[in-house]
C-alpha cells in the first residue's frame, strides 16, 4: 500500500485509466521506427569493421556502386572533417563513432553504407565494399587498457582531472575524486572493516526494437528524418553536427519507440540515412539487425571496483574507500562520474574517498543505461555493507537506517539533500509481509538499496482547447513507457475536464518547442511541469474571457471543476465547452505554450528485497520472491510507476544472473543475439511486488520525482546478498552464473 | 529474377502477393502485404516479436520463408479484433497496463491467444512457460501475466 503523508484529494492524478496510445499498440497500428514505408524508398545497409582495432588503409566502393539496384555508397569521406573545423571534441567523437575515418576502434564500427532498391541488393552491395585494414593491437578491459605500454586508442588522450596533467598519453580519459574527512581516522574508529573487489561485464539495454531511421532529403539541403529515439531534438542536433549543417535544415519526427533505457539517446543511423538519401535523391530506410545492435550500440560499462568500508559496533559507518574503473568503449565518456557521485549517496558517512577512472577500450562506445553508472557501484557497496551487517550481527535494514541520508544530510557528492524518502523505502520493506516470509531449503534473502539523482533539464509543452472544449496536450518528449498518460492526467487535474477529453501527443521538431531527451527519469517531472504551466496559462486566459463576457473584474472569476464561476454566484457558470464555443468572440483560439528549465529535481531512492533459491548441485539461482520499494514523490500514473519499478528490477536480475558481453581474444563479440545474450524471460521470474512510497518533491506541482531509473540500482546486490544468505558464498563477479556459483561453492567445500 | 506467387488467407481475407524465395514471411507481411504489426526484434526466432499464427500454430514469421505459407491461413495482431471489437486479451492488456513501449505486444497477444485457445484455464506457471519465447524488456512480465490471467477468466465466463 502506498505511504502517503496526506490524501491530496486529486480526481485524476493517481488513477489508472487506459493510456492514450494503448489502442494503437494492441492492434498493431502504432508506427515504430522500422514501420514507415515511403514511395520510392530505398533500403540501406551499413558496412562494419570485423576488427577490434585497425587502421583503414583504403575503401574501394567501385564494385558495390556498379551492382544492380545500388543507388548510393558513402564512407567517412562523405562527411565533413569536424576536427579540421575546430568542433568540440565530444562532437568529433560522435561523428567518428557514427562513421569511422582513419581508424576503426571496435568490431562493428561503421566504415561505409549503401542504399539500393531492395534489401537483398543492399546486403549484397554492403558485402562488395572492399576495405583494406592494417590490424592494430587492441585492449578489451580496464585492466588491459590501463596496463603500462598498453596500445593507445587515441594517441593524444591526456587524462583529465589529474593535477599536474600527465605528460604521456594513455587510455584513461579522466579521473574523478570525491573526498571528505579523514580516512585513517575513520578506519581507526571502526570495529569491523571489510575490503572486497568486484568486477562486472558490459551489459546491453536490450530494447526489443533495433535502431531504425528513415530519411527523405530534398535538393535544397533540407531533410526529414523519422526515427525511434529518446529525443528527436537531440537526434536533430547530433545529426546536423555530423552532417555539418544547421539543425534547422532537419525535421525529425519521433516514431513510436520500442524501448530505449538510455540507449536511444544517441545517434547511429540518422546522418547516414540522410547522406544516402541526398546521394540517391530518394528516401532511404536503415534498420539494424539484432547482431548490429549488440556489436555496435551502447552497452553500459564493464567495471572493476574496490570497496573498503568500516563500521562501529552500533552500525555507524565510520569510513568508506571506493576505487573504480569503468570501460567507456571506444570514446571517452563512461558513466564513472555518476558512479562516483552515487556510490555511497544513500548514506551519511563522515570519512570517505571515492576515486574513479574513465577508460577507453576497443569495444562499442557505451551509452546511457538506466541510472548510468550507479548499479555497478551499488553492487559493490551494498554487498560490502551486507557483509558488515552480518559481521556485527545487525539486521540489514537497521544498518541502513542507522546511516541513511535524510533531509539536510550533506550528500557525498556535495549538496545538502532536500526532502527525500530513503528511510520511508527502508520502512516499507520492513513493514511488508515478504520481509518475514518463511524461507525454504537452499533459499536466502537479500536486501540492497540504491540512489539516483533524477534529471530536470529543458521541456516545452503546448495545450490547445478544441472548439468543443476538449484539449490537445502537445509535447516533444518521446513516450517510452506511458508518459502521455501522465501528461493527460495532470492536464485533466489542472483543467478540470475528464481525462478522456484530453489527447496527449508527441510532436515533431517543427511543431513544438525544444525538449531535451526522454532520459534521467525527467519527463513526468519536467515536461509534466511544462504541461501544468501551459494549463495554468489556459485557465488564466479562460478566466479573463469569462470576466470579459460578464463584464466583471478578473478577480471576480475563479476556475472550479472545469468551469468559470463568479465568486458571488452572480452569473451562471461558463463551462470549458461554453468558453470554447465562444472563443471567436472572446479573443480567438484558446492555446498556450510553456517552456522551462528544471526548477529542481527530486532524488530517487529504492530499497529492494530479494529471495532466491540456489541449486547447490548446478549453481542455478532462481529468484522466488521479489519486493521493490521506491519513492516516486507522487505516482501520477501508478500503473506505469509500477511498470518502471518492475522493469528496472528485472533488467537488474538479468544483469545479476545471466547477461554479459563475451568477446574472443580478437575482440570479436561471441554472443550478439538473444539466444546467447540471455535476458530474463517470463518463466525465469516470479511476480515483482511493488511498494510505491510517496514523499513529495517540493519542486514539482504534484510532487513528482521521476521513477524510471533507480529501480535498476539495487538488484545485483540484492540477488548477491540473497545468494550469500542461502549458501554463505560471497559473489563478487557479475553475472552470478551457475558456473561461478558452483566454483564459489567448490572453493567453500575445499 | 522470377518471383513466387503466394496465395494465403490473412486475417480472414484472401491475400496474394509476390515474393523472392529467400524473403521471410515477416518481411513479406510487412513489405508486400503492408501489415507492420508483427515486428522484427532479432530475426533469429529468439524474441517472439514477429509471432503470428500460421494455420493455428504460433510461428516466428522471421523463421519461415514466405513461399512456405502458400495455401495457409495466417493471423496477425491486426486480425485479433473482430469488426473493431477488441479481443479480451487486447482489452485486458490495455486495462492492466501490460505494455510499456509496445513493441513486443503484438507477439505476446498472438502467443497468449494460442495458449488460451488450447488451455482456457492455465496456471501462472503455464502462462509463464507459454510466453517464455516472447521477450519483453520493459515490464518485467508481471502485468503481462496478470493480463493473460484476467483475459482467461473473462473468456471462460463468456
Amino acid at each position: 500500500m502506498a505511504i502517503t503523508e496526506e490524501n491530496p484529494g486529486y480526481k485524476w492524478v493517481g488513477t489508472r485509466p487506459i493510456r492514450p496510445d494503448g489502442l494503437e499498440k494492441v492492434t498493431g497500428k502504432a508506427q515504430f521506427g522500422a514501420d514507415l514505408m515511403l514511395p520510392g524508398m530505398l533500403f540501406g545497409k551499413v558496412v562494419r569493421s570485423p576488427h577490434a582495432h585497425a587502421r583503414i588503409i583504403s575503401i574501394d566502393t567501385t564494385a558495390a556502386e556498379a551492382m544492380v539496384g545500388v543507388k548510393a555508397v558513402i564512407t567517412g569521406s562523405d562527411f565533413p572533417d569536424l576536427a579540421a573545423n575546430g568542433a568540440h571534441p565530444s562532437e568529433i567523437d560522435v561523428a567518428n563513432n557514427t562513421i569511422a575515418r582513419e581508424k576503426v576502434l571496435y568490431e562493428g564500427h561503421v566504415v561505409a553504407a549503401v542504399a539500393a532498391t531492395t534489401r537483398e541488393q543492399a546486403e549484397a552491395a554492403a558485402k562488395a565494399v572492399e576495405v583494406t585494414y592494417e590490424i592494430l593491437p587492441h585492449v578489451l578491459t580496464v585492466d588491459e587498457a590501463m596496463a603500462d605500454d598498453a596500445p593507445l586508442l587515441h594517441e593524444g588522450m591526456i587524462t583529465k582531472g589529474v593535477d599536474p596533467a600527465p605528460e604521456e598519453a594513455s587510455n584513461v580519459a579522466s579521473k574523478i575524486l570525491h573526498e571528505r574527512g579523514d580516512l585513517d581516522q575513520g578506519f581507526g574508529e571502526a570495529d569491523v572493516v571489510v575490503e572486497r573487489e568486484f568486477t562486472t561485464k558490459p551489459v546491453h539495454q536490450g530494447y526489443i526494437e533495433p535502431h531504425a531511421a528513415v530519411a527523405d532529403a530534398n535538393s535544397d539541403g533540407r531533410a526529414h528524418i523519422w526515427c525511434s529515439s529518446q529525443g528527436h531534438f537531440q537526434m536533430r542536433a547530433y545529426s546536423a553536427s555530423v552532417l555539418g549543417i544547421s539543425p534547422g535544415m532537419l525535421k525529425v519526427t519521433a516514431a513510436e519507440i520500442g524501448g530505449g533505457f538510455g540507449g536511444k539517446t544517441v545517434i547511429y543511423l540518422e546522418p547516414l540515412a540522410v547522406r544516402l538519401s541526398q546521394r540517391a535523391g530518394r528516401p532511404v530506410k536503415l534498420v539494424m539487425d539484432r547482431d548490429e545492435v549488440f556489436r555496435a550500440t551502447g552497452p553500459t560499462s564493464g567495471t572493476r571496483i574496490k570497496v573498503k568500508m568500516g563500521v562501529a559496533k552500533d552500525g555507524k559507518i565510520t569510513a568508506a574507500e571506493v576505487w573504480m574503473a569503468y570501460e567507456a568503449g571506444a570514446y571517452a565518456g563512461s558513466p564513472v562520474g555518476a558512479a562516483g557521485m552515487t556510490a555511497i549517496a544513500c548514506y551519511d558517512i563522515p570519512n570517505f574517498v571515492v576515486e574513479g577512472y574513465d577508460v577507453v577500450c576497443n569495444k562499442p562506445r557505451v551509452a546511457a543505461y538506466r541510472a548510468p553508472g550507479a548499479p555497478m557501484a551499488a553492487f559493490a557497496v551494498e554487498s560490502v555493507l551486507d557483509e558488515l551487517a552480518r559481521d556485527i550481527g545487525m539486521d540489514p535494514i537497521d544498518i541502513r537506517l542507522a546511516n541513511a541520508a535524510v533531509e539536510g544530510t550533506q550528500a557525498s557528492y556535495g549538496p545538502k539533500f532536500p526532502r527525500i524518502g530513503f528511510v520511508e523505502t527502508l520502512e516499507a520493506i520492513k513493514d511488508h509481509p515478504n520481509y518475514t516470509a518463511d524461507l525454504g531449503p537452499n533459499q536466502g534473502r537479500g536486501i540492497a538499496a540504491g540512489f539516483w539523482f533524477n534529471a530536470g533539464m529543458m521541456s516545452s509543452a503546448t495545450v490547445h482547447i478544441n472548439e468543443n472544449g476538449t484539449a490537445t496536450v502537445v509535447t516533444g518528449s518521446p513516450d517510452i513507457g506511458g508518459s502521455r498518460q501522465s501528461m493527460a492526467l495532470m492536464a485533466a487535474e489542472e483543467l478540470g475536464i475528464p481525462y478522456e477529453s484530453i489527447k496527449a501527443v508527441v510532436a515533431d521538431t517543427e511543431t513544438v518547442g525544444f525538449n531535451d531527451v526522454t532520459g534521467g527519469s525527467r519527463v513526468t517531472l519536467a515536461t509534466g511541469a511544462a504541461v501544468v504551466d501551459a494549463c495554468r496559462l489556459i485557465i488564466e486566459d479562460l478566466r479573463a474571457r469569462a470576466a470579459k463576457t460578464w463584464d466583471v473584474e478578473l478577480d471576480q472569476v475563479e476556475w472550479v471543476d472545469g468551469q468559470a464561476q463568479h465568486v458571488e454566484g452572480a452569473q451562471p457558470p461558463l463551462s470549458m465547452k461554453d468558453l470554447a464555443a465562444k472563443s471567436g468572440r472572446t479573443g480567438g483560439p484558446i492555446s498556450a505554450n510553456a517552456s522551462l528549465n528544471s526548477r529542481g529535481v527530486g532524488a530517487g531512492f529504492s530499497t529492494q528485497l530479494c529471495d532466491v533459491e540456489v541449486d547447490p548441485e548446478t549453481g542455478v539461482t532462481r529468484v522466488v520472491r521479489y519486493l521493490t520499494a521506491q519513492d516516486a514523490g507522487r505516482a501520477i500514473s501508478p500503473d506505469y510507476v509500477e511498470g518502471q519499478m518492475q522493469g528496472g528490477v528485472v533488467q537488474g536480475i538479468g544483469w545479476a544472473l545471466s547477461e554479459e558481453y563475451i568477446h574472443d581474444s580478437d575482440g570479436v563479440m561471441e554472443n550478439p543475439g538473444f539466444l546467447d545474450y540471455r535476458i530474463p524471460v517470463a518463466s525465469d521470474l516470479p511476480m515483482i511486488d511493488c511498494a510505491i512510497v510517496e514523499v513529495p518533491n517540493p519542486a514539482h506541482p504534484y510532487g513528482v520525482r521521476g521513477v524510471g531509473e533507480v529501480g535498476i540500482v539495487p538488484p545485483m546486490a540484492a540477488v548477491g546478498n540473497a545468494i550469500n544468505d542461502a549458501l554463505d558464498v560471497r559473489m563478487t563477479d557479475l553475472p552470478m552464473s551457475p558456473v561461478k556459483v558452483l566454483e564459489a561453492l567448490n572453493e567453500q567445500r575445499d | 529474377m522470377a518471383r513466387t506467387h503466394v496465395t494465403t488467407v490473412v486475417n480472414g481475407d484472401e491475400t496474394e502477393f509476390l515474393t523472392d524465395d529467400s524473403t521471410s514471411l515477416l518481411n513479406a507481411l510487412r513489405d508486400e502485404v503492408g501489415l507492420t504489426g508483427a515486428k522484427e526484434g532479432c530475426g533469429t526466432g529468439d524474441c517472439g516479436a514477429c509471432s503470428v499464427m500460421v494455420d493455428d500454430k504460433v510461428t516466428c514469421a522471421c523463421l519461415v520463408f514466405a513461399p512456405e505459407v502458400d495455401g495457409s491461413t495466417i493471423l496477425t495482431v491486426e486480425g485479433l479484433a473482430d469488426s473493431g471489437e477488441l479481443h479480451p486479451l487486447q482489452q485486458c492488456f490495455l486495462e492492466g497496463a501490460a505494455l510499456q513501449c509496445g513493441i513486443c505486444t503484438p507477439g505476446f497477444l498472438i502467443s497468449a491467444k494460442a495458449l488460451l485457445d488450447k488451455n482456457p484455464d492455465p496456471t501462472e506457471t503455464e502462462i509463464r512457460y507459454a510466453l517464455a519465447g516472447n521477450l519483453c524488456r520493459c515490464t518485467g512480465y508481471d502485468k503481462i501475466i496478470r493480463a493473460v490471467q484476467e483475459a482467461a477468466r473473462e473468456m471462460r465466463d463468456q
